[in-house]
């Protein structure tokens, strides 16, 4: 499976995206192959990304089958990985990304209630 | 790499275990670790897991990391080192000080260095994983650099940064069957649990073969223990075996052998001292056998150990002086008082003294560096001065184990050990050293005897074995020159000594020259006598001389009147004119 792009969406940062929703989401997903944790992951975020973060988001999808050197200069141990690159500061979550709430609180998207 | 003596050592005993060409034994991957190889027979399981645990502090991930430089520095085996609580950065100044140089080997790509970084703050769950990314990523590592070793260190601290440990436990079984399937030789490290050999049970997974290691204080003094508590499909040695960590990496040492099997030598040695050659059969020590010179305080124990070191040094051997209550100045200068200067052996290298107070380490810890010691400088004799200043409080049976592996190790390297013991004098001689008794080949005792105001040392053989030695106790004296053995007086009060034994000399030697001119006296008497009798002898010979011609005139005088008679009678029968037969006895009568 190759390196896999979601459409990136690019909305342009401007001096008055002050506001907390208009910050530019990177996000790096690395997945397994074609492990059914892994397709699920990546279903799951893409849903994700387009209902909360439409339009100012990027979210690069790793095999670490192709690629398997960037295990280590990520500090990838669990797969599914999800790291959020911007904004900082950097997050991890881990998991096939199934508990929306869950991944929603790791993005910083909402507060822990 | 300061290694070129272990380097040189040929991997001999890597496939094939302890010389049994006959039956086929689990293929093994040495360590390279002095000892450790000998302990589990030729090394760690080949292309398996090996399961190291034991407390903070106690040493698994120096051994660990040993493991893999000496694997890429004398096997050709390249090794990864997977990191989970300390980063490559750290790891590499923490093992330059054992003069292991872990970037030159990552350089070469001998070594790989992987720090894995997990904080459990950063980590969001949601939903399921699994650990491929740890899989790929030390997949990765093995492949690049072709790795034949693996060692995770330690890998239990993933319990405490990943949220759920069911998953964990289940991808640690994994991964442990994933590294057999690689045919890595790996060595996994694990903290000890309580009552349980690792905190997470990790033993339940790697169950090849299980190192402990252990750092035990007892005594206020602390010693590293290592014990193999399985091995399957192998034999290894089961007991605990004392270990140290020096700058020149870990060193295992597998004591206690039991064999018995040493060869001896029926060459002698001197003792030094003359007169003490000639007490033990006339030629001294032999070489290679044990020599326990006992006494009280102050009898000279040291001197005479000194005496010893002098006359190896004189013939050009090595001699090694541990000493444990003294310093090296401290003991030549006091043995140049008594004559014997062993600084010109010291600068020429014939002489190393070694001082460190017992309680500097624990016997384990003293009998490795000993053993290191002697395997380095390669003595022809070793001194121990003093054996008991070990014994502190109740751990004789531990002293007494020591100095055995100890003998053991000297008399299989065939190198003569002279130990000095001191006795307290509340006990009785051979009460105090019995423990060790039965390892000494050669017992000299040294006592104090206290008569008439002074105190003198005197020198017995207790034991000598296979040699005729002297019954003598002898009395010695530490001149200037040195020990000087003399005879003791031995009468109806006991043994003489010191000035005693002088006042004895003077009264021998006036009674002596009493008896001498009583003989004189006696030969002149005698003289005397035999003049006298001569003269008496002489003055009857005249006597007799006179009777005899006093006697001779009186029997001439006799035949003359008798002639004369006869004489008369036949002039009287001529005048008578008798017959013929008259004229017969006239002419008898001439």
């Amino acid at each position: 499976m190759k390196t896999k792009r979601a459409r990136p969406v690019r909305t342009t940062v401007t001096s008055t995206g002050r506001k907390a929703k208009s910050r530019l989401y990177i996000l790096k997903l690395y997945v397994a192959g074609q492990s059914p944790k892994s397709v699920t992951a990546i279903a799951n975020m893409k849903k994700l990304c387009e209902a909360n973060l439409q339009g100012r988001y990027v979210l690069d999808v790793i095999d670490l089958y192709q690629q398997p050197q960037l295990a280590q200069g990520e500090q990838i141990i669990a797969v599914p990985t999800l790291i959020r690159k911007l904004p900082s500061p950097l997050r991890r979550i881990i998991g096939d990304m199934s508990n929306t709430e869950r991944v929603l609180v790791g993005l910083d998207l909402r507060s822990e209630a | 790499m300061n290694k070129s003596k272990r380097k040189s050592k040929p991997p001999k005993k890597g496939e094939s275990g302890r010389g049994n060409h006959f039956r086929p034994q689990l293929p093994k991957s040495p360590t390279g670790i002095q000892g450790l190889d000998e302990i589990t027979g030729g090394g760690l399981p080949k292309g398996r897991p090996t399961l190291l645990c034991g407390s903070a502090g106690c040493g698994k991930t120096l051994l660990a990391m040993e493991f893999l430089v000496r694997g890429a520095t004398q096997f050709h085996e390249p090794g990864v080192f997977m990191a989970f609580e300390e980063t490559a950065k750290d790891l590499t100044q923490n093992v330059a000080s054992l003069g292991f140089d872990l970037k030159d080997l990552i350089a070469r790509k001998s070594i790989l260095l992987d720090f894995v970084y997990v904080e459990r703050s950063e980590i969001e769950e949601t939903g399921e994983y699994d650990l491929e990314g740890l899989f790929i990523r030390l997949g990765e590592a093995i492949d690049s650099i072709g790795a034949k070793r693996v060692v995770l260190d330690t890998i239990e601290s993933l319990f405490a940064g990943l949220p759920n440990p069911l998953i964990l436990r289940a991808e640690l079984r994994r991964l442990f069957r994933w590294l057999k399937d690689k045919g890595v030789t790996a060595i996994i490290t694990a903290e000890r649990g309580e009552g349980s050999l690792t905190r997470q049970g990790l033993e339940e997974y790697v169950s090849d073969c299980v190192v402990l290691l252990d750092h035990r204080v007892s005594e206020q003094t602390s010693s590293r223990r290592l014990r193999v508590v399985k091995y399957r499909g192998s034999t290894h040695g089961t007991n605990e075996y004392p270990f140290l960590i020096d700058e020149d990496g870990i060193s295992v040492l597998p004591v206690t052998s039991l064999a018995l099997q040493h060869i001896v030598s029926s060459e002698r040695v001197s003792t030094g001292v003359a007169r003490l050659d000639a007490m033990l059969g006339g030629k001294g020590y032999y070489r290679g056998s044990s020599v326990l010179i006992s006494g009280t305080a102050g009898t000279g124990k040291s001197s005479f150990a000194a005496h010893f070191a002098d006359a190896a040094c004189r013939r050009g051997e090595r001699v090694l002086y541990f000493a444990f209550e003294e310093s090296p100045s401290q003991i030549m200068r006091n043995m140049r008082s008594i004559g014997i200067n062993l600084q010109p052996w010291v600068n020429k290298g014939l002489l190393q003294f070694h001082a460190q107070r017992p309680s500097f380490a624990g016997l384990e810890t003293h009998l490795v560096m000993k053993h290191k010691v002697i395997n380095a400088f390669k003595p022809q004799a070793v001194i121990l001065d003093p054996l008991n200043s070990f014994i502190v409080g109740n751990n004789e049976i531990g002293v007494q184990s020591m100095l055995m592996r100890l003998l053991d190790f000297l008399k299989t390297k065939q190198i003569t050990g002279v130990f000095t013991s001191l006795i307290s004098s509340g006990h009785t001689v051979e009460q105090s050293d019995s423990s060790i008794s039965s390892l000494i080949d050669t017992w000299l005792l040294l006592r104090a005897f206290d008569s008439g105001g002074e105190r003198n040392r005197g020198l017995a053989v207790l034991k000598s074995r296979g040699m005729a030695h002297s019954n003598q106790i002898r009395e010695f004296l530490l001149t200037d020159h040195g020990v000087e053995l003399r005879d003791v007086y031995v009468g109806a009060s006991g043994v003489l000594t010191g000035s005693a034994r002088l006042t004895q000399e003077a009264q021998d030697q006036a009674v002596h020259m009493l008896q001498k001119q009583e003989i004189e006296r006696r030969q002149i008497e005698l003289k005397r006598a035999r003049q006298a009798l001569e003269a008496h002898i002489a003055a009857l010979h005249a006597e007799f001389e006179v009777k005899k011609t006093e006697s001779l005139r009186i029997t001439g005088q006799e035949q003359a009147q008798g002639a004369q008679l006869a004489q008369g009678r036949l002039e009287m029968g001529v005048s008578r004119e008798e017959d013929v037969t008259a004229k017969n006895p006239m002419r008898r009568a001439k």
